[in-house]
């Protein structure tokens, strides 16, 4: 069974337009799935559904979040927080604002441990140290007892994923995390992942705009227009022989998977039209129930 | 020690910083220390009258009198004695009035801005129909309904100020709110109450911090100008205020009078806001 399974999830902006359009995924048990799309389809606001981190201006309408077999949209909003606290983690996008800039960085990975999850002080500064070696910080000692504005940007993430690592989570969304950091870091953080990954058998979430990204870490995608589900395959399939107009579309405007000569095309009007005209009629079947 | 670093340009501002925070917190020391020895360190009694030594000038004018160094008003009382009585007034409500309007002000402009929601909308409009009052007429009122009191000043103070420190807090959480840093902490499992104050608090603290000492300055000035038109203390304690008031009077006469309690005033709202600016650096972790 699926660790995480989102069924039908639609979520709108409060008296306004549909975010996401029943959208069904699963992420098996240390298994990693990609979340494609175009900006503003909805990937960050799938992930902020399950990690219950909505902004207040949206609301869920209809759909299931199973978080290991229990429906986090059925519990009291204090027991879904304390199973998602217990059981995942998020890799945000920027470094810059995902530390708190007030606080040094080992208490902002240990105060956690600590507080909520009931470790000792002594075993929460054990893993911090072990974890920042993990992600190849050279003075695990000194960086804990760094300001976020002393560490640069790739540092900082490689912190945020010790972070998320922390306390042995079943479940990582990492939303965007390479995007805000220069070309060649974004290279070694993605391979961090990766091997984080691998290394404890994590499932992962991730959000990226980047097939070459989805290519290198993802087993399973799902490709997401305007909050609808066009295709959810395997890498391996969605590579070799994708189902959707759409994702072929996407295949070929990133030129590395066809001929590396042809440059960045964009998506053709035609299939942006025929995707458009997909996701008014599943407004229209919504509406007439 | 001098080291190289002392040569950039960025840390001579902030030695410049520094030495203002100092000179300020210098000042405000010192005064309270005038404030809780007034009885011990003051020369004369700031009540004792004496006739025959009114109007006399400040020590390094002729016709001085050893012991009387800031001179005597017109009706013969030590301005030195009554400017460190004076004081006392001064700080208490300083810090009364600064620290309750502070803590209302930024309790509720912490909860407007980071919970949101019907929290939000209840103190946003609470604020809005707070502001429609104009201010000055409103304090007035106030006073002559609870009785020109040491309390009335400061509940009118408290009562016109909360909204500056709920309006600017309030803007701040709203901000912090937003950060991933946040989002962390909610997926972590931390409580909404909790979140407000381990994640926003210490960020909004610096501002906080620069509003308060702003407004201590501004409860400092506030007394003044109650005294000035005498609806501060009933009793006849000194104030600066007071003082000034009846220095006006004597102006050409004993321009000391006047003169010296000013001087007090504008030094003491100075030193508040000095105080605010350079503890804001001190609190700031990316300025530090
Ligand atoms: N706080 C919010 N309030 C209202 N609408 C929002 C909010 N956040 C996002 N949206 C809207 O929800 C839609 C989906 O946003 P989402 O952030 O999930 O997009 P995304 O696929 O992650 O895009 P990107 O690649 O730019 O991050 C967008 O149309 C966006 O305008
Ligand atoms: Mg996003």
């Amino acid at each position: 069974m699926s660790f995480l399974s989102i069924r039908n999830l639609s979520v709108r902006l409060k008296n306004g337009p549909p975010l996401l359009r029943r959208v069904s995924l699963d992420v098996a048990a240390g298994e990693v799935r990609g979340l494609v799309g175009e900006s503003g389809a909805g990937k960050s606001m799938i992930g902020k559904a399950v990690l219950g981190i909505l902004p207040p201006s949206v609301q869920i309408t209809e759909g299931e979040i199973l978080l290991d077999g229990t429906d986090l949209l059925r519990l009291s909003p204090r027991e879904s927080r304390r199973r998602i606290g217990a059981s995942c983690a998020l890799i945000p996008q920027d470094p810059l604002t995902a530390l708190n800039p007030s606080h040094r960085i080992g208490p902002q990975i240990t105060n956690r441990l600590v507080d909520i999850l009931g470790w000792t002080r002594a075993a929460a500064d054990a893993r911090a140290i072990d974890l920042l070696a993990e992600v190849q910080i050279s003075d695990p000692a000194r960086v804990l007892r760094s300001y976020p504005h002393e560490l640069s940007g790739g540092m900082r993430q490689r912190i945020l994923i010790a972070s998320a690592f922390a306390a042995e989570p079943k479940l990582i969304v990492a939303d965007e995390p390479t995007t805000a950091l220069d070309v060649t870091v974004q290279k070694q953080i993605l391979r961090l992942i990766a091997g984080m990954q691998a290394r404890h058998g994590t499932a992962l979430l991730f959000v990226t705009h980047d097939l070459g990204v989805v290519s290198k870490v993802c087993q399973k995608l799902s490709v997401l227009y305007s909050g609808l589900v066009l295709e959810d395959s395997t890498v391996t399939d969605f590579f070799t022989a994708p189902r959707h107009a759409y994702s072929a579309a996407l295949l070929a405007a990133t030129p590395k998977y066809t001929d590396p000569d042809a440059g960045l095309q964009p998506v053709p009007d035609a299939v942006i039209g025929a995707v458009r005209a997909e996701v008014d009629s599943f407004d229209r079947k919504a509406a007439h129930g | 020690m001098l080291d190289a670093k002392g040569l950039d340009g960025r840390s001579l501002v902030r030695r410049r910083a520094g030495l203002r925070l100092w000179l300020s917190a210098l000042w405000l020391g010192m005064l309270c220390l005038a404030a809780l020895l007034a009885p011990w360190v003051a020369p004369h009694d700031p009540l004792s009258q004496d006739l025959f030594l009114g109007r006399l000038p400040p020590f390094w004018v002729a016709g001085a009198e050893p012991g009387y160094w800031l001179g005597t008003d017109s009706l013969g009382r030590d301005v030195l004695s009554r400017l460190l009585y004076g004081a006392r007034v001064a700080l208490l409500v300083a810090v009364l009035a600064g620290s309750i309007t502070c803590l209302i002000g930024a309790t509720l402009g912490l909860l407007a801005g980071f919970l949101r929601g019907w929290v939000d909308m209840v103190i946003s409009r609470l604020i809005d129909i707070w502001m429609a009052f104009p201010p000055v007429l409103f304090s007035i009122l106030l006073i002559a309904v609870l009785g020109p009191s040491l309390t009335s000043i400061i509940i009118a103070i408290v009562v016109i100020d909360w909204t500056r420190f709920a309006r600017v807090v309030r803007a701040e959480a709203m901000v912090q709110g937003t950060m991933d840093y946040v989002a962390s902490a909610r997926v972590a499992g931390r409580g909404r109450i909790g979140t407000m104050l381990r994640e926003i608090l210490p960020n909004v603290l610096p501002t906080i911090v620069v509003l308060l000492t702003l407004e201590m300055g501004i409860a400092v000035i506030v007394e003044a100008i109650l005294s000035f038109v005498n609806l501060s203390i009933a009793t006849d304690d000194p104030t600066w205020g007071g003082m000034i008031s009846e220095g006006r009077i004597s102006i050409h006469q004993a321009w000391w009078v006047l003169v010296f309690p000013l001087i007090a005033l504008f030094l003491t709202v100075l030193a508040f806001s000095q105080l605010g600016e350079g503890l804001k650096d001190r609190f700031d972790p990316v300025l530090r």
